[in-house]
């Protein structure tokens, strides 16, 4: 419990509040404070050990700190430490206006940054009433983008979780492969990462010259490369012993958790939102909800795994559309909201729209007055609150925007499902040994960027 | 820490409307902000010093809603303080004493069967006095493939609202979030600890009152303030 006492006048009125507790001593674990924790401990049981691992540890995904309390090798009990990489994205969109609002959460997740801001671009647009209103190009190269993402997030996800059971060629093939896709995303939106791409009413940019051929090459050349993973693992002793029956978690614990996307799936349950509310056109494209009935890792591998296999039927879908669409809108038709330019490398390397700088500049005052308040001014969005969830890699994301009716949002939440989903780290890993809560992790796929926000 | 901000939140706008109660879906107005860019007084010299905006949030929707909406609608009636229909969205505002009820009707009633608590999350809204601080629960259906928001208020000089954790355990860490950032004390949560910030910091960054921060930046000769302090529009 916690009690907010206001006694000490001279500090400050949101100051920590004191921790009072029925059950023993607290330990707050601020950092610093290690000799305290280890010794307490020690005083009351002597064959207990509290170990810490991380936030600067390999096999942690990034900077999740862990605090095991062991018998032996045994974990008795399993808390996560986040908030290391906590950077006020949500707070910072507060002072932005909505197209700029992409720019920083796109940075949350950094391995599904479409997914990111997707779910945002969503919300800002059910809430400007324009969701039919989105060209049909734009909502292909939508979900093309999303479904290349999916295959680079679900990569890292089987390479990192490999290196970190001792599978080092999984890591480096995955992360081969993960190139390939970073190279079509930096040929389609200019960045490897972190792209800021899909914006309120469209997307940024038209597809490139070339890209189609490029996608259908890798198409064709990933086609023969995902098997190999197949091959390397599915069958392989050492990899089954490793995930088989590990970080187990039932449909009934999934819920009450919240834990949504392969976790969820692998224990048979088959519930995709791009199946069961579908956006962005979802429902035009076929494809199957991938389940396994495990319950366990090895059950969320082969999820992954299969994932993989339906995004890339999924992407070839989109290129197929998209040869069709050569020339046509990807940014809303409404003027108030759509971004004025199209931008094209010039020749000293930067990005430039002259055309659209003639016009501005040479022809229309208008013109020059209206690109001067849309990209300083913005648009204004009509007040209230959205919430348009998506199925990322890692499971439900979505973004609770609220407008008070201005240019900048009022409060953009997202509910991450990296953040959710750690919470099942204490029931996978408590029971367990010690190397089996590192494959547990690994099976959540947690990403600490969208994690701490 | 710098000055509050001087972007959405006016302070000098602390007039209240209370909401009109007739005609259809009348907005409910929770501020009024004054000027263009967040400057008053003397300093405006932009002529944009007298433009008003007030801020009018959608209103009570009477029912009925049409299909399931209408089953749920019912189903918390008592509870309710009033509905948001908004974009096909439907908002529930629960008073916080009926909350814990409401939360395990919606779970364990067949017809309602919402399993699944997507988040929780705050908003703070400094101008709508008595009810300043906003707990929002985004609740899914798979059984029936439904979503619904619940919505509970709370005065800031009283940031109490009872936890949800015992119906839905997922909102453990949401809650931790939702007290760190803002600063709503979750009554019977198991362990409300700061989640994302520091365990000794001062203060609940997501509000309104709490400054961005940052520092003016030098560049060839002109300075350009952090973020919150740049003129903006508002």
């Amino acid at each position: 419990m916690v009690s907010t006492s206001s006694t000490n006048e001279t500090s400050d009125p949101y100051a920590a509040t004191e921790s009072e507790t029925t059950e023993g001593k607290v330990y707050t674990v601020t950092g610093q404070d290690w000799d305290t924790i280890v010794s307490g401990i020690a005083e009351d049981h002597d064959d207990k050990v509290v170990v810490n691992m991380g936030p600067q540890h390999p096999s942690t995904h990034g900077v999740l700190r862990l605090i095991l309390e062991l018998e032996g090798e045994t974990v008795t009990e399993a808390r996560c430490g986040i908030g290391y990489l906590h950077t006020g994205i949500e707070k910072n969109m507060e002072f932005r206006s909505w197209t700029q609002g992409v720019t920083f959460c796109t940075r949350m997740d950094y391995l599904s940054p479409f997914y990111n801001e997707m779910t945002y671009v969503l919300g800002v647009e059910r809430l400007l009433d324009i969701e039919d209103q989105i060209p049909e190009k734009a909502q292909v190269m939508r979900v093309l983008l999303m479904e290349l993402n999916r295959i680079s997030s679900h990569l890292v996800c089987i390479a990192t979780g490999g290196m970190e059971i001792g599978a080092l060629t999984v890591m480096t093939i995955g992360f081969r492969e993960r190139e390939l896709v970073l190279d079509l995303f930096e040929l389609i939106t200019g960045l490897r990462m972190n792209h800021a791409f899909i914006r309120p009413g469209g997307v940024a940019q038209d597809m490139p010259a070339g890209a189609l051929d490029e996608i259908r090459d890798f198409v064709a050349l990933f086609k023969k490369r995902l098997p190999e993973y197949a091959d390397l693992c599915n069958a392989n002793p050492i990899f089954k012993a490793r995930l088989e029956g590990v970080g187990h978690l039932d449909l009934a614990g999934c819920l009450a958790l919240g834990i949504t996307g392969p976790p969820l799936r692998s224990t048979g349950y088959p519930w995709d939102l791009r199946k069961m509310q579908p956006y962005s056109g979802y429902e035009d494209y076929d494809f199957e909800v991938q389940t396994w009935d495990t319950a366990d890792s090895y059950g969320r591998f082969r999820v992954r795994l299969n994932e993989m296999h339906e995004s890339l039927k999924i992407v070839e879908q989109c290129v197929e559309r998209l040869a069709g669409l050569e020339g046509a809108p990807v940014m809303v038709a409404d003027k108030k909201i759509a971004w004025p330019s199209q931008l094209a490398i010039g020749s000293d390397g930067m990005g430039n729209s002259l055309d659209h700088i003639k016009h501005i500049m040479g022809e229309s005052m208008e013109g020059l007055i209206h690109h001067f308040k849309l990209v300083t001014e913005g648009f204004r969005v009509p007040a209230g609150q959205a919430y348009v969830p998506i199925e990322s890699p890692r499971g439900e994301l979505g973004a609770h925007v609220v407008s008070d009716g201005g240019t900048k949002p009022f409060r953009a939440h997202f509910r991450d499902p990296s953040f959710t989903n750690l919470q099942a780290t204490s029931v996978m890993s408590e029971g367990g040994m010690v190397a089996d809560v590192i494959v547990a992790i690994a099976s959540i796929d947690p990403v600490m960027g969208g994690v701490d926000r | 820490m710098s000055e509050a901000s001087t972007g959405s939140t006016d302070e000098g706008s602390k007039d209240v409307v209370a909401a009109a109660t007739s005609g259809e879906a009348p907005g409910e107005v929770i501020a009024r902000h004054e000027g263009m860019f967040g400057v008053s007084g003397t300093g405006d010299t932009s002529g944009y010093g007298g433009l008003t905006r007030t801020v009018e949030l959608p209103g009570s929707t009477p029912g009925p809603y049409g299909g399931w909406m209408d089953t749920v609608a019912e189903a918390l009636a008592p509870s309710t303080e009033k509905v948001v229909v908004h974009r096909g969205e439907i908002t529930f505002f629960i008073r916080r004493e009926d909350l814990l009820a409401v939360v395990k009707l919606l779970r364990d009633e067949e017809k309602l069967r919402f399993e699944l608590c997507s988040s929780v999350s705050g908003v703070h809204y400094p101008d709508d006095a008595g009810r300043e601080l906003h707990a929002v629960y985004h609740l899914l259906s798979m059984t029936h493939n439904r979503r619904i928001r619940l919505e509970v208020t709370c005065p800031d000089a009283d940031p109490h609202i009872p936890s949800v954790c015992a119906t839905y355990p997922t909102a453990d860490w949401h809650e931790r979030e939702t007290f760190d950032f803002f600063g709503i004390v979750f009554d019977g949560h198991p362990a409300l600890t700061r989640i994302q910030m520091p365990d000794d910091w001062p203060g609940h960054p997501q509000r309104k009152d709490y400054p961005l921060g940052g520092i003016p930046v030098e560049y060839k000769g002109g300075t350009v303030p952090p973020p919150d302090q740049r003129r903006s529009y508002n």
